[in-house]
């Protein structure tokens, strides 16, 4: 499991960064997303928020026309897996190939563990899966670390 | 007395009203072929010598202003990034500009592509792709590749302004007619037409109607302002918003049957009338136009047949579907036939009150229920228009037809197809002395005048009461 928390900050690295946010599939849980969103954008990110209810090609087309860094896909209501099934390949296909792909939310129902969820959408392609509870500050903290890794701005420790 | 000339060139014909401004009325009305596949002022001169006729002599006009949809019309290719985002909204520009939309592609311009763009030849392309900050490569890349073409046409420049100044500074360098304008989605999910729309008329004015030798007729027009539909689309505009001295008539739609296409504008915002209702995809123009390009009442007659399904079309015609193939083929083959007999008629109407019933479909948003862990959600795509309170048909079939009552019905809401977002209860008008085009240009003058004579020219076909309640489900 990725403790987010522990994650070195790299402050700068939101700047010009655009983010694609929504819920996916047919879950109208919007309250989480929107506070994600908001604290995203307070962070400095450029953040498109496509809101509930929304298919995974509309995640796709978004990040094509606004050439976004990231889509940070939301599922609350234990579909998550089957509506992110192929999602990185789509993303591949729409020339999307180094997007980076978060996840999070109530990925499954039923008695799975975490690790094993969280095994499942990194094997489907996610760069990092959250689980319930993670607070805003930890996706930022993710974010920040990654882009910093991917632009070579901060020395791997 | 003010006098005002107002004049559409159309593919036909070159129509002509003449009106009043002070009085508010039309002095007379009068039309001669279209000519400007030679010279349309042979054309002009006969509707001039015609409407004299009627007049006893010609007053001196203080404005005498044109539309024009001759010569092809304003023919546009549109350009954009993603199909459902700016290449969807660069279509939307185009055909709120008036223009006939001869292609519209989207992604990267392949060869193929290009040299389909050089075989449509169109007057204007407008180029868009990626909203601000967006995506720069691939607008980029499209317009290098329409700078090593030879196409001829005006470009208009309306994508991702980071680079928009380099792509327009391209276009000029290989020697290319290249018009910088704002980015039609500026922003994700934020459609701003206007001005690409104000560029395309700009560029038609300054351009095409002398492309297209409009501009002979310069000793007799003051100004050819727009193309034809968008001259419609203003009078119907007009109609709906009102005048500071005239309140409008509210949400409009109005319906444009031809012989080739049929049009639809609405004149609406088409918000969820709703609690609770979710909006989806890219929010509408106020002021929207589609075109139907399969459904006119001559040159696609066997196409809105093809639609409806024959037997189906044949039953509501009266015909057997023997008959009905027998007539097609001889509109087919004399497209400018006009009915006259009573199987005749009837098939015409037929035909009208099918390109109606799909084109208002068409142009219609539609709610749609989705099933979701907390219960069902209704979602909407495109203009709710059941709070719509006027119907106008316009163009000839509606306009001359003996039932445009029963024509003009297939644009209502129906219990049958009840996710169609049609108008519920309206009243119905036809736009009988062909006005609005008439309106829209002499908005430009004197909206008050333009208001109160497009508004002369309506007449309801029937009660409002007559119609029968609807319930709108969804």
């Amino acid at each position: 499991m990725v403790d987010n928390a522990a994650l070195p900050r790299a402050p700068g690295a939101a700047i010009n960064k655009t983010l694609i946010t929504g819920v996916i599939g047919s879950d109208t849980h919007i309250v989480g997303n929107r506070i994600l969103s908001i604290a995203l954008e307070n962070a400095g990110f450029k953040v498109i928020a496509l809101g509930a209810l929304t298919p995974a090609a509309d995640f796709i087309k978004a990040a094509i026309e606004t050439a976004a860094d990231a889509i940070l896909v939301s599922s609350l209501y234990g579909l998550g897996e089957l509506d992110c099934r192929g999602f990185r390949e789509q993303c591949i296909e729409a020339g999307l190939d180094e997007i980076l792909l978060y996840v999070g939310g109530n990925l499954v129902v039923g008695k799975r563990s975490w690790e094993e969820t969280e095994r499942t959408f990194l094997g489907m392609g996610f760069d990092r899966a959250f689980p319930p509870g993670t607070r805003t500050d930890a996706v930022i903290d993710a974010l920040n670390c990654d882009f910093a890794a991917r632009s070579a701005l901060v020395p791997s420790t | 007395m003010s006098a005002a000339l107002l004049i559409d060139f159309g593919s036909t014909y070159t129509k002509l009203r003449a009106v009043d401004v002070e009085a508010r009325r039309v002095l007379a009305t009068a039309q001669g072929p279209s000519t400007v596949a030679s010279d349309v002022t042979i054309g002009l001169d006969l509707a001039l010598a015609a409407l004299e006729r009627k007049l006893g002599s010609l007053p001196k006009f203080a404005h005498r202003l044109a539309s024009s949809s001759a010569a092809g019309g304003l023919r546009m290719v549109t350009i954009g990034l993603v199909k459902e985002l700016t290449a969807e909204a660069a279509r939307q520009a185009a055909l709120g500009a008036g223009a006939k939309l001869v292609g519209a592609f989207a992604y990267r311009l392949t060869p193929s592509d290009l040299s389909a763009i050089e075989a449509l030849a169109p007057d204007i392309i407008l180029l868009a792709g990626g909203t601000d900050g967006g995506n720069a490569e691939v607008v980029r890349q499209n317009g290098a590749r329409l700078s090593a073409s030879a196409l001829p046409c005006a470009i208009i420049v309306a994508c991702n302004r980071d680079v928009a100044e380099e792509v327009v500074a391209g276009l000029s360098a290989a020697g290319k007619n290249a018009v910088l304008t704002r980015n039609v989605m500026p922003a994700f999910g934020v459609l701003e037409i206007d001005p690409a729309r104000d560029a395309i008329r700009e560029v038609f004015i300054s351009r095409i109607v002398h492309a297209k030798g409009i501009d002979r007729a310069a000793a007799q027009v003051d100004a050819v302002l727009m193309p034809t539909p968008a001259a419609v689309m203003e009078g119907a505009r007009l109609l709906s918003e009102g005048t500071a001295k005239h309140a409008g008539l509210g949400d409009l739609l109005v319906v444009d049957i031809g012989g080739a296409t049929t049009d639809v504008h609405s004149v609406a915002v088409g918000a969820p009338r709703r609690d609770g209702v979710v909006q989806y995809g890219l929010p509408e123009p106020f002021v929207k136009r589609t075109v139907e390009g399969d459904l006119g009442m001559r040159h696609n007659a066997r196409a809105i047949v093809e639609a409806a399904g024959a037997s189906v079309f044949a039953t509501r015609a009266g015909l057997t579907e023997a008959a009905l193939n027998a007539m097609l083929d001889a509109i087919e083959a004399d497209v400018e036939r006009l009915p006259a007999t009573p199987e005749e008629i009837a098939l015409d109407e037929a035909l009208a009150w099918t390109a109606v019933r799909i084109a208002v479909g068409r142009h219609a948003g539609t709610s749609e229920i989705v099933q979701t862990v907390q219960g069902p959600v209704t979602m909407q795509r495109g203009k709710d228009l059941s709070g719509v309170t006027t119907v106008i048909g316009t163009g000839g079939p509606l306009a001359h037809g003996a039932t445009p009552s029963s024509v003009l019905r297939a644009a209502l809401a129906d219990p049958a197809d009840p996710y169609s977002l049609r108008p519920l209860r309206p009243t119905l008008c036809i736009d009988a002395d062909y006005l609005l085009y008439a309106g829209g240009l002499l908005s430009a003058i004197d909206p008050d005048a333009a208001f109160e004579i497009a508004r002369t020219s309506l007449r309801p076909v029937e009660e409002r009461e007559a119609h029968e309640p609807r319930s709108q489900i969804g």
